[in-house]
């Protein structure tokens, strides 16, 4: 596949791996948090920990959508979906994410709720077109990459004047939950995880551009190299941090300069500005309220915005006590630590959100990482 | 679910709407978000939307780098 295969040379990924080895100071250590789950994915999938020499560690971050929607966002849009009216659209990978009490949307439907999957928030709005006596309600999640395609869909919508269309806004923002984790290490009175330098978001800096991440280098001189998803990209981000490093230096470096620009995607950061605000703050899993995290829609769309046409009660509910989650998506805890992993939580009986999507962290070492933990085991 | 792949414009559609071809697979996709697309780009495909066109200079400038480095790894072994 053009711009896919090219990156993935396994012989060049082991050159560029020597290469690390050489730069890597052996007195020293290097700790990189990859933000994205695309990253984690990338990681774990290609065995690139593997590669890397022991005194360079990747740590996980918080970057998966469907991993830190919070367990009271998935109750609410049960009870909606619940309502006898109601048809809630939504992308597949937040069906099987657990809500309270072993619920989900799969079993809500199972159960007889009008719940249906869909690819594209085109496809939302044409069932609200197709089914004028439906209501129709988009459960919208995601990062930057996500919310312009709502933002469009409100648009369309509002154009073609449909009444029985509106959206469950979870969208949030990359650039708070770095923050987060950078101010706040010892949320919950854990040692926060140690960084000496960021791997930036792909798609999200697409869209809101490379600069965004320039606060983090200069207010908390920590270096950021935005990178593509394939196991090439992850390696060469990896060698530039550790040459920042070593120079003192923390600036934000673009590696996938081939699909982001400083600026970023000024139409879709238009789209997004014109039906969207801040709220106030947001509930993230793993990291509780963070403000000025989230979006919701502009008083001028009040008509599509689910919480506010159904009366949404607001739900904070806890995580599964047992789950580590939490600790996880602000990398302090790897998905081994967990007491779950394995036994009860799997990617078919997800007892957390890290076990759902592919990019969740859990789930990404369940599939790929597993077995190299025995054969280490054997090993040793 | 932010996994997103490069796809190859086909055919231009109305309504801001492009066919894609995915290594054979063919799909329907919004372009609305990217200025100025033409059949022969590639585009960065995430949830039915264009977010990114590809830039092919760029792209190569990126693999002359990597290759780059890969050599000089090797010359100083
Ligand atoms: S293994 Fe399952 S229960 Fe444990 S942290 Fe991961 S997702 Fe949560």
């Amino acid at each position: 596949m053009k711009y896919v295969d090219e990156y993935r040379d396994g012989k060049v990924a082991r050159q560029i791996a020597a290469a690390i080895a050489q730069a890597a100071d052996p007195s020293r250590s290097y700790h990189f948090m990859e933000f994205c789950g695309g990253h984690t994915h990338a990681i774990s999938r290609y065995g690139l920990e593997d590669l890397l020499p022991s005194n360079v560690r990747m740590v996980h971050g918080p970057g998966c959508p469907v991993c830190v929607l919070p367990v009271g966002r998935i109750d609410m849009a049960i009870r909606l979906a619940q309502r006898p009216e109601v048809t809630l659209c939504t992308y597949g990978d937040l069906m099987r994410v657990p809500g309270s009490h072993g619920t989900s949307l799969l079993r809500a439907k199972a159960a007889g709720a009008d719940i249906r999957m869909v690819y594209s928030t085109l496809d939302a709005v044409a069932i609200a077109e197709a089914e004028p006596t439906r209501e129709v309600v988009f459960f919208a999640i995601g990062f930057e990459t996500t919310t312009p395609p709502t933002a469009l869909a409100i648009k369309l919508a509002a154009a073609k004047r449909l009444s029985n269309f509106s959206v469950f806004c979870n969208h949030v923002l990359t650039p708070p939950a770095i923050r987060g984790i950078l101010e706040h290490p010892d949320l919950a009175g854990q040692p926060g995880p140690r960084l000496d330098g960021f791997i930036g978001p792909a798609h999200v800096s697409a869209v809101i551009g490379a600069d965004a991440f320039a606060e983090f280098a200069r207010d908390f001189a920590k270096p950021v190299v935005v990178a593509g998803f394939e196991p090439l990209d992850v390696m060469q981000s990896i060698l530039m941090l550790v040459q920042q490093v070593n120079d003192g230096r923390h600036v934000v470096e673009n590696q996938y300069i081939r699909a982001v620009t400083p600026e970023g995607n000024r139409i879709a950061q238009a789209e997004v500005a014109a039906i969207f605000e801040l709220r106030d703050s947001f509930e993230w899993r793993g990291f509780g309220r963070v403000p000025a995290s989230g979006l919701q829609l502009r008083e001028a769309y009040a008509a599509f915005d689910a919480e506010r046409r159904f009366a949404m009660a607001e739900i904070s509910a806890a995580d599964n006590p047992a789950c580590d989650c939490g600790a996880i998506l602000r990398g302090i805890k790897r998905p081994t630590d967990c007491k779950l992993f394995g036994t009860l939580c799997t990617p078919e009986t997800p007892m957390g959100s890290c076990m759902v999507s592919s990019e969740g962290a859990c789930a990404a070492h369940w599939t790929y990482g597993r077995f190299r933990d025995h054969a280490r085991r054997a090993v040793a | 679910m932010c996994l997103a792949i490069p796809a190859e414009v086909v055919e231009l559609l109305p309504e801001q709407m492009a066919r894609v071809s995915l290594d054979g697979v063919s799909k329907v996709v919004s372009v609305a978000l990217v200025e100025g697309v033409a059949v022969g780009d590639y585009v960065v495909v995430h949830v039915g939307f264009a977010l990114t066109r590809i830039d092919p200079d760029e792209a190569k400038q990126t693999l002359a780098l990597l290759a780059e480095m890969g050599q000089s790894a090797e010359a100083a072994r």
